[in-house]
């Protein structure tokens, strides 16, 4: 007799794709939002970053340790550093270092991990980080910065670093006086106090010279909130490259972002002057990477195709109500978790029609 | 040839999913077909195909000539075997046979004699002068079971039944497994044989149109089964785009046609018959020369070879004596598997002999049969949008992994096909498709268990029930001879006396005749069991599974998944 064969089972071949190779791609993708944020509101952000990768690498090893996980697979298939930079891109850029910290190790602790680890956890583990962050430190996750063209004592690299990590600012500097409201909470408070669009637009849409002699903080930008509007159109080219490179569908960030502009556009039809037009909803905030990269996380949206249409538009028309009448400013990350609730029911409703499977 | 040939002004309808897996069929297609050499010894199982096993004709010490039927077709889905070659049969027994279980199976050794002498052949002069039925039963008598890897009894498929009309008779020459080259080559080689062939099932179907589907990474076989085709009427050669798994009989009549045909039901409800390439070729010598199907064309390739190519196989040839003709290395090879890498089984041996449907034997190192340790599900959705059925593979594995045979059921577990998309784009490389045998394994296992719950408990039913009525019998008959007892005691007259012995005659006889047929009953019910209305059916069924990977002889999916998770 001939000598035996191992056997395995079909098919024999697969492709070379990877989870590593999707995170990494996913990672890739978020550059050049990573970049245009850097350039607008300083170094921190950079810091925040990296920072978060350790911290969660450090979390994760520690938890396949005491989970008795294998170690290099699961550390390399770089879905912490996913969550990791996904998580930092959603604080303040100048946010001491703890926050970081607890808002990461809450992400992959108790995020990840304590549901079952990678692919088991049903909410986003870096929107429920940052949440935990929000509700328990709102002071520091509002304090954010103008971009650097309105900012008076804009910060280097090193004084940025003693900040986050020494807490360390210049002599006669405070956080307070550093940070600013974002686009989308000025103009929340601004419509509190009962301001129309015309006249927020008329105090805080001055050209760029003359609002900075007088050191206002515009609120709208070309096309959307002043700065954010290019972080977010960053964002949606990472975000139409991960479409291309067939990371992601396009089903949740079309539908997500045509609800969100489909009920702003529905509100600014009716009373343009209490409600901003829907471009400014699109480029405002975390609209962008919330919808190709926070909305899309696999793990937790629906699977199917009507499913993600489904669970992004209920993403975009929350992420509205919650920012025009809710009580935060932005809202992807609460929309997001509760759609993430809601996937195990929209996967048993919507199911693709089968195959041979006739009406 | 020109890209503007490869396109016909037919349209064609897409099918969900789909992938482009690396075609590699330049290796074995580069170099001229050869005959491979007669080899001394030839093993043939008797099951190599679906349906029952043949039933052998011959005895141990016997001489056979070439082509003489050695085995005979076991009921209505079965197929005859016949002498590859001329020799003497030394063994009718167990053997290794390449089947996914990797159990050995019953076979017949011939021992060649050399001289390769035939058997005295009678081709069919006037093939369109005979009834269909005459027609099918020629091919059926010459062994003849779909070669594109199903290996289903071919004049089944040419006998739709039920006056079904077939509109259109589909000749499979996509080949969408990478590797595989064999109807390739047959096509470039052959086309004329191949039709002859499709204008016999033709005739034997009446269909009204013929389309020759060959994907458009042929172009030399398109252009020869163009040129064979000229001038024949209702006769197309349709290029399409190349796409697995497009060679799926369902999938290419989706694309061909845009007809879905309905899950559990064959192509023929919707008037369209299948027939791959080389069984056309071998319905064409079984009518013209009288030859029975005794060797086909194998695809000998793979990097575990020096020189891949297509052989011209007998039937019954080992698979390690092509492997080392074509310049392969034992030793160094990792895998071996029959069929193409995306559906075919990797055997656990070399020494296996060709079967009917062997149309690959891909021989692979080590670096091109890579293991890959499975990761968790990140339900990204790749498997479920290359799935050709539209399924969601990944709900389906999560509730196979959980043993929840219900909902596996729920999302159509049934209706895979066990393409391979799913597992190959898989990023995480979970073998899906193994998880699914796996379960369709265990659901069958418990089904057949509850069938014979359900038979045990309607005869203890029955049984009891037949137990009540002889008691409730008995009773009624005592009380019966006690009244008439008392009867004749008091009325003591002669002819009441033997009216009430001809009443209890009566009843006597009409309780045995009761029992009799409670004990048919019984009978029926027992041979019910064993042969229902249904049988052909049923057969077709249960070869169906068998010829899917047994279960049992399994690793389950677990083990092979590495390091995967498996609390949640
Ligand atoms: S391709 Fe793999 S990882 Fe992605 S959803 Fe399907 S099974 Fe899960
Ligand atoms: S193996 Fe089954 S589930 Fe996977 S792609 Fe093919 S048909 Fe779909």
């Amino acid at each position: 007799m001939s000598r035996l064969f191992r056997t395995a089972t079909s098919p024999h071949v697969t492709t070379s794709n990877s989870v590593t190779r999707v995170m990494m791609t996913v990672f890739l993708a978020l550059i050049p939002g990573i970049a245009t944020y850097v350039w607008l509101f300083g170094w921190g952000v950079v810091i925040n970053i990296l920072f978060a990768i350790l911290v969660a690498l450090v979390c994760e090893g520690g938890m396949l340790w005491l989970r008795k996980r294998p170690l290099k697979p699961f550390l390399s298939d770089g879905s912490a550093v996913v969550t990791a930079t996904l998580l930092a891109l959603t604080i303040p850029p100048l946010s001491p270092w703890w926050i970081t910290l607890i808002g990461v190790g809450f992400a992959i602790i108790v995020g990840k991990h304590l549901y079952g680890g990678l692919g088991y956890n049903p909410f986003n583990p870096a929107m429920l980080g940052y949440v935990l962050l929000l509700v328990s430190f709102p002071r520091e996750m509002t304090s954010w910065l103008p971009v650097i063209t309105f900012s008076q004592h804009p910060l280097d690299f090193t004084q940025s670093l003693s900040y986050i990590l020494g807490g360390h600012l210049p002599p006669g500097l405070t956080i307070d006086a550093l940070s600013e409201a974002t686009p989308l909470d000025s103009l929340k408070n601004n419509l509190r106090q009962g301001n129309t669009i015309a006249e927020i637009r008329a105090q805080l849409g001055l050209d760029d010279a003359t609002s900075r002699m007088l050191s206002i903080i515009p609120i709208f930008g070309n096309f959307g909130g002043k700065g954010w509007e290019w972080v977010n159109f960053a964002y949606l080219l990472g975000g139409l490259f991960l479409i291309w490179r067939r990371i992601i569908g396009w089903q949740i960030p079309v539908a997500m972002l045509a609800s969100l502009a489909g009920m702003s556009l529905i509100f600014y039809g009716v009373n343009g002057n209490a409600y901003v037009s829907p471009m400014f909803h699109l480029f405002a905030g975390a609209t962008m990477l919330g919808a190709f990269f926070i909305a899309t996380d696999p793990v937790t949206a629906a699977t199917s195709v009507q499913g993600r249409l489904v669970y992004g538009a209920g993403i975009g028309i929350l992420v509205y109500i919650i920012r025009v009448w809710g009580g935060y400013p932005d809202a992807v990350a609460f929309s997001v978790l509760l759609m993430n609730m809601t996937v195990p029911l929209i996967d048993a409703r919507f199911k693709p029609r089968v195959f041979g499977h006739l009406k | 040839m020109t890209d503007a040939d490869l396109f016909s002004t037919r349209r064609l309808w897409r099918f969900h999913g789909g992938v482009h897996p690396p075609q590699h069929k330049r290796e074995s297609n580069d170099q001229p077909v050869l005959k491979a050499e007669l080899p001394g010894r030839l093993t043939l199982p008797l099951h190599q195909h679906i349906g029952a096993p043949a039933e052998p004709i011959v005895e141990v010490g016997d001489l056979v000539l070439k082509g003489q039927r050695i085995a005979k077709a076991k009921g209505y889905v079965s197929a005859p075997l016949h002498a590859p070659t001329s020799g003497r049969i030394i063994d009718i027994g167990d053997y290794p046979v390449p089947h996914p279980s990797g159990l050995s199976a019953p076979c017949i050794v011939i021992e060649a004699d050399g001289e390769d002498r035939w058997i005295d052949r009678e081709p069919i002069a006037d093939y369109l002068s005979l009834e269909p039925s005459e027609l099918r039963n020629r091919i059926r008598d010459a062994g003849i079971v779909g070669l594109g890897g199903a290996g289903f009894p071919s004049y089944i498929k040419m006998n739709p039944g039920g006056g079904k009309v077939i509109e259109t008779l589909i000749l499979n020459g996509a080949e969408c497994e990478p590797y595989i080259t064999c109807d390739d080559a047959l096509m470039r080689r052959q086309a004329d044989e191949i039709i002859g062939g499709m204008n016999i099932v033709r005739h034997a179907l009446q269909a009204r149109e013929c389309l020759i589907a060959i994907e458009d990474n042929k172009p030399e076989a398109i252009a020869a089964m163009r040129a064979a085709i000229e001038g024949m009427e209702g006769v197309e050669v349709v290029p399409v785009p190349t796409l697995y798994p497009e060679g799926g009989e369902k999938q290419l009549v989706k694309v061909l046609t845009g007809k879905e045909v309905p899950t559990d039901s064959l192509c023929a409800s919707v008037g369209v018959v299948g027939t791959n390439v080389g069984t056309a070729a071998a319905v064409y010598h079984a009518v013209h020369h009288g030859t029975p199907l005794i060797s086909r064309l194998v695809t000998i390739t793979g990097d575990g070879v020096g020189r891949p190519r297509n052989l011209e196989v007998l039937i019954g040839t080992r698979m390690d004596e092509l492997i080392t003709s074509c310049l392969g290395d034992l030793a160094k090879i990792e895998r071996i598997i029959m069929g193409g890498p995306m559906m075919g089984f990797s055997m656990s041996r070399a020494d296996l002999p060709v079967i009917k449907t062997t149309n690959c034997v891909l021989a692979l190192h080590r670096e091109s049969a890579p293991t890959h340790t499975a990761m968790p599900c990140i339900r990204c959705g790749a498997c479920a949008d290359s799935c050709p059925i539209n399924l969601l593979p990944q709900q389906i594995y999560w509730y196979s992994k959980f043993r929840d045979l219900e909902r596996v059921q729920e999302y159509n577990l049934f209706d895979c096909i066990e393409c391979g998309c799913c597992s190959y784009v898989c990023p995480s490389h979970i073998p899906l498709v193994h998880y699914f045998r796996y379960a369709k394994g265990d659901i069958w296992i418990k089904e057949r268990e509850k069938e014979k719950a359900d038979l045990a408990r309607r005869r203890h039913d029955s049984r009891q029930a037949r137990i009540e009525r002889e008691k409730a019998e008995a009773a009624a008959l005592r009380a019966q001879k006690r009244a008439a007892l008392e009867a004749s005691k008091a009325a003591a007259g002669a002819a009441d006396t033997r009216k009430t012995e001809v009443e209890a005659a009566m009843k006597r006889a009409e309780s045995r005749r009761q029992a009799a047929m409670d004990q048919a009953e019984t009978q029926r019910q027992k041979a019910q069991a064993r042969v229902r209305p249904d049988a052909a059916k049923d057969e077709v069924k249960e070869a169906l599974k068998a010829t899917k990977e047994t279960p049992s002889a399994e690793q389950p999916p677990e083990q092979q998944a590495g390091n995967e998770e498996k609390d949640a």
